[in-house]
């Protein structure tokens, strides 16, 4: 068959064009992007525009259309796209690290100028707004407090909850359990901080507390805990648990020590970011643990504080001394938010479950 | 290869339980499948709590005042008679959510797109992990940074918009005044919630299977066309989740818009205005001075935005759910 259709084809008509297109060098781009700087530069130069951002705009236009330009006509149209495409997502990307950098660059700066041991190790007693000095540690021990009563209440129910949806869930109830946990993801933490005031301090009478405070976060923290609970867990081979079922264990005791042992490097990294989710929420402190200058070990009665609200406090007195103390808190923050990622993190992939396939 | 038959008919996590349903649970058991399920009740209970609290509160507040608590563009429920309305703040959160979105959604697709498809191998794994990160950075600190470092900087970019697209009615600069605006808002939001929409993004764009990448490049598609004809097409409800799960997020944040903005009780569609006003930051700057009464107030606005984020949340999840299946069936 395909003999004969080889003999019938007509004779292969003599080639005009090359197989492959004209491409351009691999130094094209550099060169289009060196010049549209200094184009760019020259206007700005020409125009007296004093922004630099409007050189780096009118540089970066410049840019993408020459490339446009020149690969459409040394490739072809869809060369020319792609070719755009590529410098667009270019230009996202830096449009987006720039401010990103900027923050990470303005709070280390500006933060290590405050902190020492003096800043950790003293509270705000006695120091007037615009007087340098003082510290954060009532503001450390508050977080650390009220952090830890969270955990205390968000992570057995998260993780007895996440059980039951993956070990014990059918039917209607779990579903609806599924859905609510999701919905309750989304909870804006200022909602959560409202719904504690409306209970238990206007209902049950009770003053600001870090305690209060405590709760707010906990409601914040439970469906996070769940989600990567049960993600963890679902990643614990069958074959675990019908080993050890068919070897006549209970099932609560499967759980117990073959399914929850598997699955628990991923549950401290789940429960260890939820924690430092919160660390950061200012909201819910704000409204339910008010704010104090001085220092209070006591979680349970009276106000307390906490770094975020401390941060906030400071900026809003805006004495150059207190925005200084603001940053100080700001890195001390971030340098802890950044810390239990990070380790959480680590301790992911040194246990990461063998899921044995 | 016997493991396939046991894994292929029970979902994961779900191994068979009727042998012990059948003869009834053993005491451990039904203690620990009690306290699960009882985990798990206590959850739905709290939504329930949070949903019924904050309405029982705030029909308190709604039944008392004077003016239409949906339409008044005023608040000040300490007064005689009181008056408090949430206009002004669903037109600010609304604004300011959707300046967020319409700068991040592009930016972030954008910069998923450079981690799953343009970035060298070796580069584009520490950025992910970098975007996971920068995901954490707590409110305040951004908060912190755009009012000290972008609104002094935004002030030569507002009174270049204003020169020059001011007969566009909403970037015409009428008002003095620094930065502290609702467009200025709108741009923090946006640098906040691109992470999240990033790492969901991006996430969904490595689930693009490689048959449909490598079948557009064997015809000889650039990549451009792969990612428009195959990468965004499967992405594209990933796309539409991730930005409703930032939207969430931006309508809900308080800390960073109470401190960089100026609020006001006027509705102005000059975006370059200082004021306006969002329901968290309402909340978070009236809620030193107010009375039992005033808090009262404040809760019927915190219901309203609990419902909002739950309706966007809850569309979020839906569509997230209706791809899970779509995915399943093409893996």
């Amino acid at each position: 068959m395909s003999q004969v259709i080889e003999e019938t084809r007509p004779a292969p008509a003599v080639r005009t064009a090359p197989l492959s297109h004209a491409r351009m060098p691999r130094w094209a781009p550099a060169a289009i992007a060196v010049g549209s700087i200094a184009a760019g530069c020259g206007i700005g130069l020409g125009a007296g525009w004093h922004s630099r951002v409007q050189w780096g705009l009118i540089a970066a236009l410049i840019f993408v259309a020459a490339t446009f330009v020149i690969t459409t006509k040394v490739e072809n149209v869809r060369q020319a796209k792609d070719r755009v495409a590529t410098s667009v997502v270019w230009v996202c990307f830096v449009l987006a690290v720039v401010p990103l950098l900027s923050l990470a660059w303005v709070t280390i700066s500006k933060g290590i100028e405050v902190v020492d041991g003096y800043f950790l190790s003293h509270s705000m007693n006695g120091v007037l707004d615009a007087q340098p000095g003082g510290g954060i540690y009532h503001a450390l021990l508050g977080t650390i407090e009220q952090v830890l009563i969270a955990t205390v209440i968000a992570a057995p129910i998260g993780m007895l909850t996440a059980i039951y949806l993956v070990e014990y869930g059918r039917g209607k109830l779990a579903k609806a359990v599924t859905f609510f946990v999701d919905v309750m993801t989304g909870i804006p933490s200022i909602v959560a901080g409202l719904f504690v005031l409306a209970t238990w301090n206007q209902m049950l009478g009770f003053g600001p507390s870090g305690f209060a405070g405590a709760i707010a976060l906990a409601i914040l923290m439970m469906p996070v805990v769940v989600r990567s609970t049960e993600e963890m867990l679902k990643l614990v081979p069958n074959e675990l648990r019908e080993a050890s079922l068919a070897l006549g264990v209970p099932k609560w005791r499967t759980i117990l020590k073959v399914v929850l042992p598997t699955a628990i490097g991923g549950i401290t990294t789940g429960v260890m970011l939820s924690v430092a989710r919160v660390t950061g929420e200012t909201a819910p402190v704000l409204l339910l643990v008010f704010g104090t200058k001085l220092i209070n070990p006591n979680p349970f009665e009276g106000a307390q504080s906490s770094l975020p609200l401390y941060v906030y406090e400071q900026y809003a007195v805006g004495t150059d001394a207190s925005i200084a103390r603001a940053w100080g808190a700001a890195l001390v923050l971030i340098a802890f938010v950044m810390l239990l990622n990070l380790v959480a993190r680590g301790i992911a992939r040194w246990k990461a479950p063998k899921t044995g396939r | 290869m016997d493991t396939a038959t046991t894994t292929k008919n029970p979902p994961p996590g779900a191994p068979p339980s009727e042998g012990t349903a059948r003869g009834g649970l053993r005491p451990g058991d039904r203690i620990f499948l009690g306290m699960s399920r009882g985990a798990g009740i206590f959850l739905l209970v709290i939504m329930a709590a949070i949903a019924g609290f904050l309405a029982y509160r705030a029909g308190i507040a709604i039944s008392k005042d004077d003016a239409n608590f949906l339409t008044a563009s005023e608040w000040n429920p300490a007064g005689d008679p009181p008056v408090f309305g949430i206009a002004v703040l669903a037109f600010g959160t609304v604004v300011s959510s959707v300046i967020a979105m319409l700068i991040a959604v592009p930016v972030a697709i954008g910069i998923a797109l450079f981690i799953s498809h343009y970035a060298p191998r070796r580069v584009a794994a520490p950025l992910a992990y970098l975007v996971d990160l920068l995901a954490a950075v707590p409110s305040i600190i951004y908060g912190l940074w755009g009012a000290i470092f972008l609104v002094p900087y935004l002030d030569g970019l507002n009174s270049w918009l204003d020169e020059y697209l001011g007969w566009t009615y909403i970037f015409d600069k009428t008002g003095e005044g620094v930065a502290r605006n609702l467009f200025t808002v709108g741009i923090l939001l946006a640098i906040m919630i691109l992470p999240i929409i990033t790492n969901v993004t991006r996430e969904v764009f490595l689930q693009v299977p490689k048959m449909h990448e490598e079948a557009a490049l064997a015809l000889g598609a650039t990549r451009w066309e792969v990612i428009r004809m195959s990468v965004l097409p499967f992405g594209r409800s990933g796309i539409i989740s991730a930005s409703m799960l930032g939207l969430g997020r931006a309508l809900g944040e308080t800390m960073a818009v109470a401190v960089v903005l100026s609020p006001s009780f006027i509705i102005s569609g000059h975006l370059l205005d200082p004021g306006g006003g969002t329901f968290a930051q309402n909340i978070a700057a009236k809620f030193n001075e107010a009375d039992e009464f005033g808090r009262d107030a404040l809760i019927a606005s915190g219901l309203v935005l609990f419902v909002i984020t739950l309706l966007v949340n809850g569309a979020a999840r839906a569509i997230i759910a209706r791809r899970k299946e779509y995915s399943g069936a093409n893996a």
